[in-house]
């Protein structure tokens, strides 16, 4: 999903930066106001931070013979929400774009927006809902974290096609190359993410439910079922 | 079922890994010579920007001199959120158990 270096052109690279900065301000209020009123819950950020250190350094073979990386942003986005998201993603991506190449300054903005607001957006509404119709906890861990890795690529596509309408065709036969490129890559790649955001979760579930129920993530009810059905 | 999950993601991983494993001998038994199997998404997709005639309007400040540079930042990142990772499980679980 990285936009590599200059491969935008400057207005859509002002536009992006202008769609993710509201939500990068709002993330770091969330976060000051996170430091102050529940300093327990900041192991579990900087697990979620780590999370997406690791996951989005795994560059893995996919079904359409070729590599593309998790996100890892699934986490972050279920336990925190995605303004809050938004800044850990943009960390993550300042180290690649800087040490790696990979991504770049000028395409920071676009690659936020996919990578750490619209991806992380749908994740914690699907968990949202999930949660609300009584959906198994887990299941809907694993389609959050699934589905906000897998959008994540289809917004990647989508701006591609929005500069680079294709000559014939336009927007929607350029956004059908690009997604063949990014989003079915991403398919199995999303499936795994969301298994393994899953087990991690049930780790946190068993380490520490008082955070999970502190930030809302599960009532004290769900906890207390969930965990007699492990016992 | 108390390791259901634990089970579930191996086994995706492991039949992940099958059809790795079966499409990669596909793959190198039709491969074009100078062809590169397995290469990123990212460079597929700016690869096919570039042939529509676009020039990039701008190069990435510093780029890692060779691939086994860039092998060791993609390292040091999996190992710095890894170390993270263990370190706040590790205390959660001690913590647990004292109490």
């Amino acid at each position: 999903m990285h936009i590599m270096e200059g491969f935008l052109p400057w207005y859509w690279c002002a536009f992006w930066f202008a769609v993710s900065l509201p939500c990068i301000v709002y993330g770091i209020y969330q976060l000051n106001r996170l430091v102050k009123e529940n300093r327990a819950a900041l192991p579990l950020l900087a697990v979620s931070g780590a999370f997406i250190f690791v996951l989005s350094s795994l560059k893995m073979p996919s079904v359409t013979g070729s590599c593309s990386h998790p996100t890892g942003t699934g986490l972050s986005a279920i336990l925190f929400g995605p303004c809050l998201t938004s800044v850990l993603g943009m960390i993550v991506l300042l180290y690649q774009a800087l040490l790696l190449a990979h991504g770049g300054l000028t395409t920071l903005g676009a690659n936020i927006f996919s990578m750490a607001i619209a991806g992380p957006f749908v994740g914690y509404w699907i968990y949202r809902g999930g949660k609300a119709v009584g959906l198994n906890t887990f299941v809907t861990v694993f389609l959050a974290a699934a589905i906000c890795d897998l959008f994540t690529y289809v917004v990647t596509s989508f701006q591609l096609a929005l500069a680079f309408p294709a000559q014939t065709g336009g927007i929607l036969a350029s956004f059908t190359a690009f997604a063949l490129i990014f989003a079915v890559t991403q398919v199995p790649l999303a499936i795994i993410e969301g298994v393994i955001i899953a087990l991690i979760f049930k780790y946190i579930l068993q380490c520490r439910p008082d955070i999970l129920v502190t930030l809302h993530v599960l009532s004290q009810a769900q906890v207390k079922k969930i965990q007699e059905s492990f016992a | 079922m108390k390791y259901a999950l634990e089970i579930l993601t191996v086994t995706t991983i492991l039949v992940f890994a099958g059809i790795f494993l079966v499409q990669n001998a596909h793959l190198q038994d039709t491969l074009q010579p100078g062809e590169e199997a397995w290469s990123g998404a990212d460079s597929r997709a700016a690869e096919q920007i570039a042939a529509s005639g676009y020039e990039p309007w701008f190069t990435p400040v510093w780029e890692p001199p060779g691939g086994e540079i860039e092998t060791l930042f993609f390292c040091l990142q999996a190992a710095m959120g890894s170390l993270v990772i263990g370190y706040f499980f590790g205390y959660y679980r001690a913590k647990a158990a004292k109490e």
